[in-house]
């Protein structure tokens, strides 16, 4: 038995006891975690929004630990430290061959293909912790965690880099860093990023060591425009700033050259009687403002670029079509192909061009995860990212 | 009423037109059938996809492409002792003495099982399978599978058609009640699982723990449901 924090209802999560994984299929691994962040995606669940979270699910998709178990054809060794993507991919597929890992045919169980194929036209694949569209895996704010294709998807991180300095590389890290590949940046250009949460600010951070001119960042929450301003960036409040305005002065009216959207439907609905309300009142930064990525359409140059790493999950009203046609807009988006980035991103790591610690803001013992979902999500300006230690003692006992 | 077979059919264009043989015996049903003006030239699509009813039969199946070799493929289904790894439904299929003759035990609701037995009644080295039930089976079926070279480098495109009528009386409830177990996306599941134990050697699962895995329940269901069973025939 092992102690992980499960899904009980909206707003309800809590740290139980329940079956430690073993091996099932060849490819597996077993992994001890070490340490675990809670991730904004995991608030969609917290608030009940994701369709298919059952009570009892295992959250979490952020983690990273030793190799205590090795299935057959694993290639990972017992007592390495590994990094663990969020995506599950087989590497063996048409997609996984494309390198489109978070696309995997063969990830996600057959039986749980099914909605995701009704609503988008083809499955998702398998992701851990998440909703049972993605799978239903058992997710990583646990102290044993069963990953499937052990040999395709985990790092092994060298022992001098500790676990706040390489365990981003599961999910964010890689994320923000593919939402500014996906901007497609060059050296002149002004980029302006919507929404300061953590992939937010790595996107900052990507999109200045691409050789962006300027970046600037738009939120409300001031302690977070405030990171993204030491990461470099320019800001803007957009409760204190017409923030369509301020971005063409800031571009000498050109417009900006490439938006990111990393704000996404946010905590806000996702089940689809949900869909037409949230984009109609609560797609935006925060809570009711118009819609991020409406906004981003409208700011963008002429025949400039859309990246949206930020989480969309079903129909959107009132989109401008016109303007992503009428100006030559690219638009590009997705889950993150996180094998594709981590090792690239690890030696960045390596050489210190990366810096991803400034973002922890708290370090709490496992058992006391749920406290950290209700931090996370209520102060937001000032709770950016919660880091789990499974090994900690609980500062509540 | 006059059959004709899936195993007569030669290439997937002609199942546009020839309403894949008549899987739907029915010819005559499609005939009749006012979905469709018959002035309508045949498009390009397969003819299972079709907007119109099989008749008595139901058909189900799909396409999906495998990156692995034709021949691999083929020599894994045509041991249809195999076929029970990925197809959930089925409890094991064994051969029946003769060449090609294979009976393929099916888990039915409430514990029960239905054994069919089947024949090849068509085989192309390396590029198609097709089987069909034999006289007197209880459920009157016919299914076929076929391997083609999928475009470039992306391995194999593997298609399955299933047709079967549930035939009447006792087993014919029993049956229908089975594969009212909506065939269309047991065929669907079967066939992503073939795909998986293919591609990557295994099926994927998101069970903690092996006794927690869909094919295991599914089986320990089948015989907590047999034993209920058993203990109310003696009561």
């Amino acid at each position: 038995m092992m102690r992980a924090l499960t899904f009980h209802g909206t707003h309800d999560v809590r740290v139980d006891t329940v079956d430690d994984p073993e091996i099932i299929n060849p490819r597996d691994a077993i992994i001890r975690v070490t340490s675990t962040a809670i991730c904004g995606s995991d608030l969609h669940l917290y608030d009940g929004v994701i369709p298919g979270v059952l009570p009892g699910d295992v959250l979490g998709h952020e983690f990273m630990g030793e190799v205590v178990e090795t299935g057959p054809m694993s290639t990972l060794e017992k007592g390495q430290r590994v990094v663990v993507p969020f995506t599950i991919s087989c590497g063996k597929c048409f997609h996984c061959s494309l390198q489109e890992f978070a696309a995997c045919d063969n990830s996600n169980p057959a039986e749980k293909q099914d909605m995701s194929e009704t609503m988008y036209g083809h499955a998702a694949s398998g992701l851990f912790g998440y909703s049972h569209m993605t799978g239903g895996y058992s997710g990583g704010q646990a102290e044993y965690v069963r990953v499937p294709f052990s040999d395709v998807g985990p790092i092994v991180v060298p022992d001098h880099l500790d676990d706040d300095q390489v365990l981003f590389l599961s999910d964010i890290l890689p994320t923000g860093w593919m939402a500014a590949e996906n901007a497609q940046i060059q050296p002149d250009d002004t980029v302006a990023v919507w929404g300061c949460g953590p992939v937010g600010l790595f996107a900052i951070q990507s999109a200045l060591a691409m050789g962006a001119a300027q970046v600037i960042a738009i939120d409300h929450y001031p302690h977070r425009l405030e990171l993204a301003r030491a990461l470099g960036a320019k800001v803007v409040n957009f409760r204190e700033s017409n923030v369509l305005e301020a971005l063409m002065e800031m571009s000498g009216g050109i417009g900006v050259d490439a938006v990111i959207d990393a704000v996404g439907m946010e905590a806000h609905g996702f089940a689809m009687e949900n869909i037409l309300d949230v984009v109609k009142q609560k797609v935006g930064i925060g809570a009711d403002r118009a819609s991020a990525l409406r906004q981003a359409l409208m700011a963008v140059r002429k025949g400039g670029r859309v990246s949206v790493p930020g989480v969309y999950g079903g129909l959107a009203d009132k989109f401008p079509l016109g303007a992503l046609m009428e100006k030559g807009l690219q638009l590009r988006t997705g889950q993150t192909h996180v094998q594709r980035y981590m090792k690239d991103l690890l030696s960045r790591i390596e050489e210190g061009e990366l810096d991803t610690t400034f973002l922890i803001s708290h370090r709490l013992a496992l058992e006391d995860a749920a406290e950290g979902y209700r931090n996370f999500k209520e102060q937001q300006d000032t709770w950016t990212k919660v880091v789990l230690k499974p090994g900690m003692v609980t500062a509540t006992n | 009423m006059k059959r004709k077979n899936l195993a007569n059919e030669t290439a997937p264009g002609i199942a546009a037109v020839a309403v894949t043989g008549a899987i739907a015996a029915g010819i005559g049903l499609y005939v009749q059938s006012k979905k469709r003006s018959r002035n309508t030239p045949a498009d390009s699509a397969p003819g299972f996809t079709a907007r119109r009813s099989f008749g008595e039969y139901d058909v189900v199946g799909r396409s999906v492409t495998i990156a692995r070799p034709r021949d691999e493929l083929f020599a894994f289904w045509r041991d249809f002792a195999n076929l029970a790894q990925f197809m959930e439904n089925v409890e094991r299929v064994q051969p029946a003495g003769e060449e090609g003759r294979n009976v393929w035990t099916i888990r039915a609701p409430a514990g029960q099982t239905v054994d069919i037995e089947t024949i090849i009644a068509r085989e192309e080295a390396g590029k198609l399978i097709a089987w069909r039930s034999v006289e007197g089976s209880d459920i009157d079926t016919e299914g076929r599978v076929t391997f083609d070279d999928a475009p470039g480098k992306r391995g194999t495109r593997v298609s399955v058609r299933i047709a079967y009528k549930p035939p009447a009386g006792e087993v014919g409830r029993l049956a229908a009640k089975l594969l009212g177990r909506e065939p269309q996306l047991q065929a669907r599941h079967d066939l992503r699982r073939f795909k998986m134990l293919m591609e990557t050697g295994e099926i994927a699962t998101s069970a903690r723990r092996r006794d927690q895995t869909r094919a295991v329940k599914q089986a320990e269901k089948h015989k907590t449901n047999q034993h209920a069973d058993a203990l109310k025939e003696n009561a």
